[in-house]
């Protein structure tokens, strides 16, 4: 009797350690939260081009996290996509003319969306849309530009003298 | 000639053995919800398989940790991230290194055990006995053994994993002075819920595969005392073999 009593013991022990194991492992190595009461809300946001954002990026309000992007569709009759973002429930107060627009963290880092204010009396709630939008920036896009004003540059200049 | 001949009849012994082993997993697949009335020999057996195996699961996790804090440490310092270090060994540890490991330590502690008891049984004639007496030992000794180590296994893994991050960390933090906040944060971010969850996967499927391949070879063990040991052998050969190769085959999958 105090053998198996041993026994549920310590395989009482190893199970939970085993089930602390797992949480640890997936509240505080991995990046999703688990909050036990959830008071987040929903709003949306139209984009023309999202670039590599991805369904969990980080929406953030200077540099803070509120909240995380949480699906990302295409809508067929506008042609844009479609950005769900579950925002924290203490963070109520956004204004609702404020705009969302998509930026990369660091050089080559992942893409999130920051929410810059407005100044609205009105807030943001449960459902609504982002009306001001800013799409992501694509490097591609960009270096051709950037390529092409040079290139009309050049051509300009070597008709008259460069004037110093 | 000769050599063809005994190809063949080793290709047909493989087959007779994998088709073998299949129909014992189906026979044990139907027969668990029975090991639910019994709970009790399945807590007996999760303290075989798990509770007996936790030392050496980490001590081996916080080595492993520690030499991927080093070796880790050394590579990303030639490109001049040192910062990654966690990133790098959480995920590597997550989804391949934890799992696989794990298995082969599991192979090697408790699948031999499982063998050579089940084999012992065999060779000493307990099972016969038990049949003799209206007892299924497939019910009474080989279901609750099989059930122990699949439950064991994720839990093993968890474990190990977690042990060797904190491996990871006493090298990267403590002896080489990464940032700590660094360290964690910059894991965190890069760390999905998907990765642990491929992680928790492949245990359990690796379990599924060791705990059948030591059950079944115990089971089948010639009553001998060679007979005995070649089963142990064969269980962890197997075990290994089919741990890295369904390590495969899940991945592909997963990813």
């Amino acid at each position: 009797m105090r053998q198996s009593r041993a026994i549920d013991v310590s395989t009482g022990l190893f199970v939970l350690l085993g089930i602390a194991a797992i949480i640890f492992l997936v509240t505080q190595i991995s990046n999703r939260e688990i909050s036990l009461r959830d008071d987040s809300y929903r709003v949306r946001a139209q984009f023309e081009n999202i670039g590599g954002l991805k369904e969990g990026a980080p929406v953030s309000m200077a540099g803070v996290k509120i909240g995380r992007v949480e699906t990302i569709r295409f809508d067929m009759d506008l042609f844009k996509a479609v950005v769900t973002m579950r925002i924290d429930g203490h963070y109520d107060r956004i204004p609702n003319d404020s705009d969302a627009s998509i930026f990369t963290a660091g050089l080559l880092g992942g893409q999130y969306i920051g929410i810059s204010p407005g100044g609205s009396e009105e807030y943001l709630h449960n459902g609504d849309q982002v009306e001001f939008v800013q799409d992501a920036i694509v490097l591609e896009n960009l270096i051709s530009k950037y390529l092409f004003s040079q290139a009309g540059k050049e051509s300009k200049s070597e008709a008259p003298a460069p004037q110093e | 000639m000769n050599l063809l001949r005994e190809l063949l009849a080793s290709l047909q012994d493989f087959l007779a053995r994998a088709g073998a082993m299949t129909r014992f997993f189906g026979r044990l697949l139907l027969l668990s919800p029975a090991g639910v009335v019994r709970p009790r020999l399945i807590v007996e057996q999760v303290y075989n398989a798990g509770a007996l195996s936790l030392v050496i699961i980490m001590t081996s996790g916080l080595f492993v940790g520690m030499v991927m804090g080093l070796q880790g440490h050394d590579l990303l310092q030639r490109i001049g991230s040192e910062d990654s270090l966690g990133t790098g060994a959480a995920l590597t540890l997550l989804k391949e290194l934890g799992p696989v490991v794990t298995a082969l330590l599991f192979a090697g502690r408790a699948g031999t055990a499982l063998a050579s008891e089940i084999g012992l049984m065999r060779a000493t004639d307990q099972l016969s006995a038990m049949e003799i007496m209206a007892v299924d030992p497939m019910r009474r000794v080989i279901l609750p053994r099989f059930l122990g180590g699949v439950i064991s296994m994720p839990l093993l893994t968890g474990i190990f994993v977690m042990v060797s991050i904190f491996g990871v960390q006493l090298i990267g933090v403590q002896f080489f002075g990464i940032d700590q906040g660094q360290f964690w944060s910059q894991m965190r971010s890069a760390v999905e819920l998907e990765d642990v969850r491929e992680g928790l996967i492949k245990g359990l499927v690796f379990g599924v595969a060791c705990s059948l391949i030591a059950v079944f070879e115990g089971y089948n063990a010639e009553s001998t005392a060679e007979g005995v040991g070649r089963a142990t052998t064969r269980t962890v050969v197997i075990s290994s073999v089919a741990t890295l190769v369904l390590d495969y085959i899940v991945t592909a999958i997963l990813l």
